[in-house]
């Protein structure tokens, strides 16, 4: 008998929080190694229930599940089968972004949508149904899923594929469909594992619209760092890094990269301290952090090489970066509207530069078509992302004017990103809500599957 | 579930027409509280107060509880938590006693002890149980800073809540690390019900200013809140005082 059959799953009882570090709850923690033991684990969770959990980078409580089960899927960690000619996966929900990168680049394919970490799960990334740099011409990551293998709460693993409503109510379903177990994934060619990357300053909100409109289909992958601590003719100013990956002719002929065009080399700093005092980010620290970032950005520079974790990832070289917001943690707010709500984008803007949260760089995109998830988060429009630490005093009410502002433009908060939003407007927000609460009833009637998320938006 | 900022969705009150947990009430409706239970004792005042946090927006229900009948208690809570999760215990019950009657009338003493101690251990327990099962939720205890050190004019009223901090304090570390957290708030002269018609100390507070501390100590997720702040510092001097001093202060 071999050990994975041999021994139960490791269960212990801790306190999980997401990747703010905020509203911890306790769980029992299981890490299954098989689909069997994830199937036993599902069936034994218990009446509260249990949810899965990637690596943990969604923000608020997402893969929480207190008092109940949390099955930690990174065990579930195999790279089953990849079609070198053809350009796909097979592999465990588990298997990180980037586990995938290390094996793939070698082989000349990239995953197809990557988010601003390389750090989470396949699961995670068709579970909040990620979206990246490249969502205005690639959609998002379930865009290229071609089947997935999904534990229901009945004890079945099912085959889903595109076009059918199971699909659609887990691709951004947030684990509350099933843990799902492997998925088949469509990747991108690539030539080298450089990013060949333009850069040019905006000098406000209206001039990086106005760019992003005019130009960015040029460009596979887009995005805007935004300053929302400049105020007055400056507020909104930007920098945005636009790029591909670098075909093999633009490496300089004698470069090392050349002879190993496809390395995929990462370098990682010492983690940040586990403990931090809180108050070290204030208006000041930050305001000046993001002055110098952006006076150090260039005007305008066009096919530098970057490497793929400097272009996709910067934050990833210090690992626990979150734990500079010390123990407080911090929010991370999201919201998307569509084209069309620019006047309502600007206000948003202009309200939190007036409000002088200290926000390191925020970031802008554009996004492209709707994606199938009933749940998924991105719409025709313009996103914003920013981080703001939780102890800051009116926080929560100044959020909430926020929501209702985006949700009268009829935009809506990325529930990966969300750890406060008022249930009230999530219907709103997300029209085929009631579709997926039918869908769940159906399928899971007595809620096997829960999360704090679930429970405080009454998913 | 609490968000980000430790607001609840649910809340128990025990001692459901505390004027303290009213004002606490009311604000936690404002934020993100949708579902209040009111346990006390039956009575109009409890009915009306129910009212008054319907008419706020939340959906009310009031339970029979009275913290003199500890073999209740179980039944009583477990009703409540059947019903779902509750983010927030708010433990406000509590009598002032008078001293200088109750000094003449030990039964009557032991009534404030009972009801301000013994009750308190009881209902305490049984809502750390609900809340350990549930994996999270905060106990927010409503001691006072007439426990802190008992002074000649309130020792059996300070004792009742020296026992009750002590309690809640052990018990914040028995829960701690399994997803509870209790806060023991301990608040100065607060003008409401209880103090009325007694002559103010000095630092008095008001019922609102209770309720956002304990706003605000959810957010932190604060082990000991003093209202006011300063509080704080006073009774810490306070605490050293040598006896014969300590005796002679006023009040
Ligand atoms: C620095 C940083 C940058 C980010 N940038 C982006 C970005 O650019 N774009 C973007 O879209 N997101 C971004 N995110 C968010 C992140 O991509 C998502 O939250 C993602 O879901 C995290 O994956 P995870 O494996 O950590 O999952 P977790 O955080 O552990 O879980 C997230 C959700 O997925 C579900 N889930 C996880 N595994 C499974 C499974 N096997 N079966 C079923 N459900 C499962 C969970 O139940 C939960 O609901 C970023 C996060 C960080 C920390
Ligand atoms: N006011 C202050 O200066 C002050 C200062 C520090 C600490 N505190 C503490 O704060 C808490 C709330 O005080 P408050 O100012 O809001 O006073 P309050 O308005 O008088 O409230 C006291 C509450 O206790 C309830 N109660 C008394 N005996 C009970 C019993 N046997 N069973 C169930 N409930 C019982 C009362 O209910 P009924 O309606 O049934 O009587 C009432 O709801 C108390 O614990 C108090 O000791 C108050």
């Amino acid at each position: 008998m071999s050990a994975d059959t041999d021994t139960a799953p490791v269960i212990e009882w801790g306190s999980v929080t997401g990747w703010g570090r905020t509203a911890p709850t306790t769980a029992r923690l299981v890490r299954p190694r098989t689909y069997e033991e994830t199937a036993v684990a599902v069936r034994a969770c218990g009446a509260r229930g249990s949810i899965a959990r990637g690596l943990g980078r969604a923000y608020g409580d997402a893969a929480q599940n207190a008092g109940g089960a949390v099955l930690d899927m990174t065990g579930l960690d195999r790279v089953h089968a990849i079609d070198v000619e053809g350009g796909t996966v097979l592999c465990d929900a588990g298997v990180s972004l980037h586990r995938l990168m290390e094996v793939l680049l070698p082989l000349g394919w990239f995953v197809p949508v990557t988010p601003g970490t390389r750090y989470v799960t396949v699961g995670g990334a068709i579970g909040a149904d990620i979206h990246g740099k490249n969502h205005h011409v690639s959609g998002s990551f379930t865009r290229h899923v071609l089947s997935l293998e999904l534990l229901t709460a009945d004890g079945r693993v099912r085959t889903v594929t595109p076009g059918t409503p199971l699909f659609e109510a887990t691709a951004g379903g947030m684990g509350l469909t099933g843990v799902i177990l492997t998925a088949t994934v469509r990747l991108q060619p690539v030539e080298t594992s450089l990013m060949s990357v333009d850069t040019e300053r905006a000098a406000d909100l209206d001039d990086l619209l106005a760019r992003l409109t005019a130009t960015d289909h040029r460009y596979r992958y887009s995005v805007a760092w935004i300053d929302l601590l400049a105020r007055g003719a400056a507020t909104g100013r930007a920098v945005l890094t636009r790029g591909d990956h670098a075909p093999l002719d633009a490496l300089p002929r004698r470069a090392r990269a050349r002879r190993d065009p496809l390395a995929f080399r990462t370098t990682r700093l010492p983690a940040a301290p586990a403990s931090v005092p809180e108050g070290l980010l204030t208006r000041t620290t930050v305001g000046l952090f993001n002055e110098l970032w952006f006076r150090k950005a260039p005007r305008s520079r066009t096919g530098q090489l970057q490497r793929i974790p400097s272009f996709f990832h910067p934050l990833d070289g210090v690992p626990h970066w979150n734990r500079i917001y010390g123990p407080g943690g911090f929010v991370q707010y999201q919201f998307a509207v569509g084209h069309g709500q620019e006047e309502a984008l600007r206000g948003i803007v202009g309200r939190i530069s007036a409000r002088r949260c200290p926000s390191f760089l925020a970031v802008l995109k554009r996004f492209g078509d709707a994606d199938p998830g009933w749940l998924s988060f991105p719409v025709p429009g313009w996103t914003l992302a920013l981080d703001i630490p939780a102890n800051l005093p009116g926080l929560g009410a100044f959020l909430d004017e926020l929501d209702e502002e985006v949700a009268g433009a009829g935009g809506r908060v990325y529930l990966a990103k969300d750890s406060r939003l008022r249930p009230e407007l999530l219907a709103a927000m997300y029209p085929r809500l009631a579709d997926f609460r039918a869908l769940r009833a159906e399928l899971d009637p007595d809620g096997v599957f829960v999360s704090d998320l679930s429970r405080r938006l009454d998913l | 579930m609490k968000d980000a900022f430790g607001l609840p969705q649910s809340l128990l009150v025990l001692g459901g027409t505390s004027e303290i947990a009213l004002a606490t009430a009311r604000r936690l409706i404002a934020r993100r509280t949708r579902t209040v239970w009111l346990a006390g004792r039956p009575s109009p005042a409890l009915d009306e107060a129910a009212e008054g946090l319907r008419a706020l927006g939340a959906d009310v229900r009031t339970v029979a509880f009275d913290a003199l009948a500890p073999e209740s208690h179980e039944a009583a809570l477990g009703k409540v938590f059947a019903e779902g999760d509750i983010d927030l215990v708010l433990l406000a019950f509590g009598i002032l006693g008078d001293q200088a009657h109750d000094e003449q009338d030990p039964v009557s003493a032991v009534r404030v002890a009972q009801t301000n101690y013994t009750g308190a251990v009881s209902a305490g327990l049984v809502s750390a149980a609900a809340l350990q099962n549930q994996g999270h939720g905060s106990l927010v205890v409503l001691s006072s800073v007439a426990g802190e050190r008992a002074r000649r004019a309130n020792f059996i009223y300070g004792s009742s809540k020296a026992g009750l901090d002590a309690f809640a304090q052990g018990l914040g570390d028995a829960l701690y690390g399994t997803g509870v957290h209790v806060m023991v708030v301990r608040p100065g002269f607060v003008r409401s019900r209880m103090t009325a018609g007694l002559a103010e100390a000095p630092l008095a507070t008001t019922p609102e200013a209770v309720a956002s501390a304990i706003e605000l100590g959810l957010r932190r997720r604060s082990e000991t809140v003093w209202v006011p702040g300063a509080l704080r510092a006073v009774m810490a001097a306070v605490r050293h005082l040598p006896r014969p001093v300590f005796r002679r202060l006023p009040g």
